[in-house]
């Protein structure tokens, strides 16, 4: 199935340090059309390994391909087809989701014509109408958590990049959230987010990835994951849990 | 050991509390740096000593008395030191309604939230107390030693205007909340505060240009219309600077005083602290619907997006411009000398009073737009995620901060250059120079922060502010002394640009 899809997103022996590693000779592979869940604990390299894809830190070694293109020598270029979303909706207080929008759509140099008619869609879908020319400066977390949605995806990018999208909103936004991110899956897009829910992998992810250590450990559907861990009908938490209690066993034991 | 829950538990809380915030203030968070922030105190310490020696050792051991010329200067000297006080303090009592910190769990707790407020309204009162003591010591330390032990009577007097201050602040907040509602307070508050502490500088200096056409603040209180109008030697009025004379019997009464008002306040308001604290933590869920005139798009190159962006920011935070309103204030009496001397012929070199405090203003205010712009960027993961390059986005801030700029200082330049053609281009280039230095000092230490956190950009990094100073101070004495046509204006200039180099050198951005 893979080889007939066009790759979204390739990372190659991506390096990154601080103190210590983050994220350690990481090879990713992320198909168009894919929606891929990267799971692992507190401090794996999960957000590092987004942020420099999406352009915000600055890899120590490695490559990273958005689309086929080099996302380190023609950053501008990757930037134009990718979006990103964290999980702490940043957006201007003093601005309403309408003008918001229409900010990033100057950002992306949209066409007006085509960006406004995507805003007003963008609005009804998450169902922000009431609220489009009101301030941001009251909005609940999970509005302020859609108007970011909706700025990520007015310049209709071709990979999604989310870190932890769902922390903090109610069950409504989140389901809402979830249903556009699959609809764009379903339209051609592509999704890579990562997320402590293990819940909401299980469900939406067409592929799972779990990093530990800066490293991918394991990947694959959840099926495939389970036949790693040797326990075929366990819950997703069962098997993630197994494969990074694997993963400290092997660490300790070459230590 | 006092019981939990008791005043002085209380009280013994707020004041741990009130110490780690100086002490992180003046380390900036770091605590390894406590011994430099010790050692820089000395220094400011005795450098403030030798300004203030400068400045008072000629008054100390005159045989001054409580002659009405001498009770007009000490009370106009208190009074400007006053309202300096009441500024600071209304800025205090304005925070502390409007951050919500600990509310909830003071609210929520058994103890009684009267006793609680009390304490902290006495926390701002000691804060209020020890800054005015901080800041007056100097002069009354040179006085004291120059003209003997009585003017140590003046540290109960500065003492007394604190607490005075802090009174006369609760009083006006909690007045302003009743009468205009917590949505507008905290603005309204927060420019009754600017123009407080502007107030009095900028009354003795119109009077002083439509008195003697000159910025010097001492000529006002010397004249014969002061004389003239000012109360008999027995007035109330003068009690405080009888008792600053070293006047035991005028000390006891104000001090009394003024902890008779405190303590008034204290009780009077305290009970309802926490209903007004309460409504006004809920005035940043209310909704504010923005009009336009077009709901279309507008067609506009990401570079202008971004300068367009932080104009409508701005425009659109008024607390943010009376936080910057000081500096235009200070632009009134300039502004009025040059209405006056619009038409008439006037030498240039007397724009040298007037040029260097438009290219100071400019300065200070260009710093402050710049930290807004490049630090105070609420979405720089959007902006940076953006496919421009990096450079371009810097360059459309820098583009919005000059424009501002220019937009505000051309029309004065304009006017100025009608008058004197020479001295409005040099007003022009010094205005722009000072505020393209405190631009580059902003980018050199741009830090991430919330544009709500503006007023704390001075404590972020000490090193920016003070570079920030000394670059206008220079670009300020460059403009004058050029726009007196002489070649010695290449000095300042050339202290300036070293400012920018070391700024450059030792930012923590060309270090990494």
């Amino acid at each position: 199935m893979s080889a007939s899809r066009p790759i979204s997103l390739a990372t190659r022996s991506l390096c990154k340090s601080f103190d210590k590693p983050a994220v350690d000779n990481l090879d990713l592979t992320i198909y168009g059309g894919e929606f891929y869940c990267l799971l692992g604990p507190n401090g794996a390299g999960k957000t590092t390994t987004l942020r420099m894809v999406a352009g915000l830190l600055r890899p120590d070694a490695g490559s990273i391909a958005i689309d086929g293109i080099d996302a380190l020598s023609h950053p501008e270029d990757a930037k134009q087809i990718t979006a990103w979303l964290s999980d702490e909706p940043m957006i201007y207080d003093k601005l309403t989701p309408y003008e918001y929008l229409e900010f990033v759509a100057g950002l992306w140099r949209i066409d007006t014509k085509t960006a406004e008619a995507r805003a007003r869609e963008l609005i009804a879908w998450l169902g922000l109408e009431g609220q489009a020319h009101d301030r941001c400066e009251g909005f609940s977390k999970g509005t302020r958590q859609k108007v970011a949605l909706a700025g990520a995806l007015v310049h209709d990018p071709k990979l999604i990049i989310l870190d932890e999208p769902l922390t903090g909103l109610d069950a409504g936004s989140a389901r809402q959230v979830k249903n556009v991110l699959r609809e764009r899956v379903t339209a051609g897009g592509t999704v890579i987010m990562t997320t402590h829910i293990l819940e909401v992998a299980e469900r939406m992810a067409d592929r799972i990835g779990v990093i530990a250590n800066g490293r991918l450990i394991a990947e694959g559907t959840l099926d495939e994951l389970r036949i790693k861990t040797g326990a075929s009908g366990t819950s997703l938490e069962d098997t993630f849990l197994a494969l990074v209690a694997n993963e400290h066993a092997q660490m300790v034991a070459a230590e | 050991m006092s019981n939990p829950a008791s005043l002085t538990w209380l009280a013994g809380h707020e004041l741990r509390l009130g110490w780690r915030d100086w002490t992180s203030l003046i380390t900036a968070g770091g605590r390894t740096r406590t011994h430099y922030a010790v050692i820089a105190i000395i220094i400011f310490a005795i450098a403030m000593h030798g300004f203030a020696y400068w400045i008072v050792a000629g008054y100390a051991d005159t045989n001054l008395s409580s002659d009405p010329t001498t009770l007009v200067a000490i009370t106009a000297t208190l009074v400007l030191s006053w309202s300096l006080l009441l500024s600071q303090a209304m800025e205090s009592v304005t925070r502390a309604f409007y951050t919500r910190a600990d509310l909830d769990l003071i609210l929520t707790s058994p103890v009684s939230s009267r006793k609680v407020f009390a304490v902290r309204m006495g926390r701002i009162a000691v804060a209020a107390v020890a800054v005015a003591v901080l800041l007056a010591a100097p002069f009354i330390d040179v006085l004291a030693v120059r003209g003997g032990s009585r003017w140590l009577a003046a540290y109960g007097v500065v003492a007394a205007m604190g607490a005075v201050a802090t009174a006369a602040a609760l009083g006006l907040t909690i007045a302003l909340f009743r009468l205009i509602g917590p949505k507008r307070t905290r603005l309204i508050a927060q420019i009754v505060a600017a123009v407080i502490g502007a107030a009095f500088v900028i009354g003795l200096q119109v009077m002083a240009i439509f008195s003697g056409g000159t910025l010097s603040r001492a000529a006002a209180l010397q004249s014969e219309w002061i004389r003239a109008h000012a109360p008999g030697p027995d007035s109330l009025m003068w009690w405080p600077a009888r008792a600053a004379l070293g006047d035991y019997g005028a000390l006891v009464a104000i001090v009394l005083f003024s902890i008779a008002l405190l303590g008034g306040a204290i009780a009077l308001f305290s009970g309802r602290f926490g209903d007004h604290a309460m409504a006004a933590a809920s005035v940043g869920s209310a909704r504010v619907r923005q009009r336009r005139g077009s709901l279309a798009f507008r067609r506009r190159s990401p570079q202008r997006v971004l300068r367009q962006k932080e104009w409508t920011l701005l425009l659109r935070d008024p607390w943010l411009i009376s936080q910057t309103l000081m500096q235009i204030l200070y632009l009134l009496p300039p502004a009025i000398l040059l209405w006056l001397s619009f038409g008439v012929h006037k030498e240039e070199d007397e724009y040298v009073v007037l040029i260097p405090v438009i290219v100071m203003a400019a300065g200070q205010l260009a710093g402050g737009l710049a930290w807004l712009s490049i630090s105070g960027e609420d979405a720089p993961d959007l902006v940076a995620t953006a496919p421009i390059p990096a450079s371009r986005i810097m360059m459309a801030k820098i583009e919005a901060v000059i424009g501002m700029i220019a937009l505000i200082f051309a029309p004065i330049a304009v006017v100025l250059a009608f008058d004197a053609v020479f001295a409005g281009i040099v007003a022009m280039l010094g205005v722009l120079a000072a505020a393209a230095g405190s631009t580059l000092i902003q980018i050199s230490f741009r830090v991430q922060a919330r544009r709500s956190q503006f007023r704390k950009r001075q404590t972020s990094s000490r090193v920016a502010t003070f570079a920030e100073a000394f670059s206008s101070i220079s670009w300020a004495a460059t403009a004058a002394i050029a726009a007196n046509g002489s070649w010695f204006f290449i000095m300042p200039a050339m202290v300036a640009l070293l400012i920018l180099w070391g700024v450059r050198m030792i930012s923590p951005r060309t270090q990494a």
